[in-house]
């Protein structure tokens, strides 16, 4: 991009070196850059979504270091020396992770737009509490927004997820 | 969309304090971001620099000293609601931060950045008021306490001086038979209402405190309901509750906005205070 192209001599820029689903990611950014933006326009992952821009929907909710944040209001040179994860990282060699997988079969997402932010919060969930009381899955997913779904199959979704994944461990 | 600005990462609350002095009001201390950030995004205020404090060493555990507990204002929301010695002496600290906003801005705000930023609608200051909490200002050569209750100056504004960094709460260990809790209710993203109450249960009730928050520009202490509940005895202060309740909500300073009017937000502390008396008791 041209903006990175060009680098004025007062430009502050800040070396981030990070891994970004797995890999090792070095790249420099301005101080006022947004996690969601370089994630989004410079590396090209558009999994994460930006809707509300207040920390409130979860569209944007990446993990660092396993844990869910919200990208549209992280900067980005936050994540130095640290593990991003995006939902393009989830599937491992080809195979859907049980959440991506259970998300298809009990239909928790209809038009997908808060579906990776949904995954996501909800993989930081189960790998800190593997068999989660619905009482507790709905607190930590209270940050989460859907409009299509009324939750009910995300937490179903969720659930199954929960149960496959504590079958194979 | 953020704004240009040039960040500091001082290495020393020494440091800190210096680049404060130095750059006053086009500087800002940035911790957490959580509601920093959406002020600078909206436009609301613009800064040169950020301080970024994170490096700081030494302000981001709970330890206990003195018949304290002692918070480092660099504690996340999600390191204080899984710490476990606040779980056990403090739980409706605990409980409170259990429900701080949502998941991802308990992970990366910080309690210090909280209270620094005295958005009216916050949960935190309100129990620390009624817990008598104190703070720790610190600059370059010098320290100082600030009582919570003398902290929360107006909306957005606090008692630190410009070049004052907070570091630390002291919360004072609760004796064997301190209770304490905190409510809040509202219907927008943010609290109506909060509302803290402190005591002692030795056969009556003693040392009562009771704070209110969101409900104005600042939480505050409200001594005229603390003192219909002072001295009483567990069924009595139960039957003067109610009195109290109206009596915090005359004196919580309540403003009419999006999150509900005067008259309303008066009458949710009222409701509040009654709940979080009986909840203490129990």
């Amino acid at each position: 991009m041209a903006k990175a192209m060009i680098k004025h001599s007062d430009t502050q820029w800040i070396p981030v070196s990070f891994t970004l689903n797995g890999r090792l990611q070095e790249i420099e950014v301005e101080p006022h850059e947004l996690l969601l933006d370089v994630v989004r326009d410079q590396l090209g992952l558009t999994g994460a979504k930006l809707s509300c821009d207040v920390e409130v929907c979860g569209a944007c909710t990446l993990l660092v270091d396993g844990r869910p944040v919200s990208a549209c209001t992280t900067l980005a040179f936050e994540v130095r020396g640290r593990s991003v994860l995006t939902i393009e990282g989830l599937a491992q060699d080809g195979k859907l992770h049980p959440l991506q997988e259970a998300f298809i079969e009990h239909g928790g997402f209809q038009c997908g737009f808060c579906t990776p932010g949904m995954i996501l919060a909800a993989k930081a969930l189960l790998d800190e509490n593997p068999n989660p009381s619905e009482a507790e899955l709905k607190h930590f997913m209270h940050g989460n927004i859907c409009r299509c779904t009324g939750y009910k199959k995300i937490i179903e979704s969720i659930m199954a997820a929960a149960k496959k994944m504590r079958a194979k461990a | 969309m953020l704004r240009r600005f040039r960040l500091e990462e001082p290495e020393s609350v020494a440091e800190a304090a210096e680049l404060l002095g130095r750059f006053g009001e086009s500087a800002k201390v940035y911790a957490g971001g959580t509601e920093l950030l959406l002020a600078m995004k909206e436009g609301l205020v613009q800064y040169e620099r950020l301080i970024n404090v994170k490096k700081l060493t030494g302000l981001s555990d709970v330890t206990s000293a003195d018949g304290a507990f002692v918070i480092g204002a660099l504690c996340t929301h999600h390191q204080l609601e899984n710490s476990p010695v606040l779980k056990d002496k403090l739980p409706a600290l605990t409980k409170l931060e259990q429900n701080v906003a949502n998941v991802r801005v308990r992970q990366v705000g910080t309690i210090g950045g909280n209270l620094c930023f005295a958005e009216p609608h916050a949960d935190p200051g309100t129990l620390l008021i009624a817990l008598g909490a104190k703070m720790i200002a610190e600059k370059a050569s010098s320290k100082r306490e600030i009582a919570a209750e003398d902290f929360f100056v107006d909306a957005y504004e606090t008692a630190l001086q410009a070049d004052e960094v907070l570091t630390k709460i002291h919360i004072p260990v609760p004796v064997p038979n301190a209770r304490s809790a905190y409510l809040k209710f509202g219907y927008l993203e943010r609290p109506s209402v909060g509302v803290a109450v402190a005591f002692n249960l030795n056969g009556g009730v003693s040392g009562v405190k009771i704070a209110v928050g969101c409900a104005g520009p600042a939480p505050r202490r409200v001594a005229e309901a603390e003192a219909l509940l002072e001295g009483k005895s567990k069924d009595e202060a139960l039957r003067h509750v109610a009195e109290a309740g109206a009596s915090a909500g005359r004196a919580a300073q309540a403003i009419s906005d999006l999150h509900g009017s005067q008259e309303y937000k008066e009458h949710i502390v009222g409701v509040l205070l009654k709940r979080a008396f009986q909840s203490a008791l129990s």
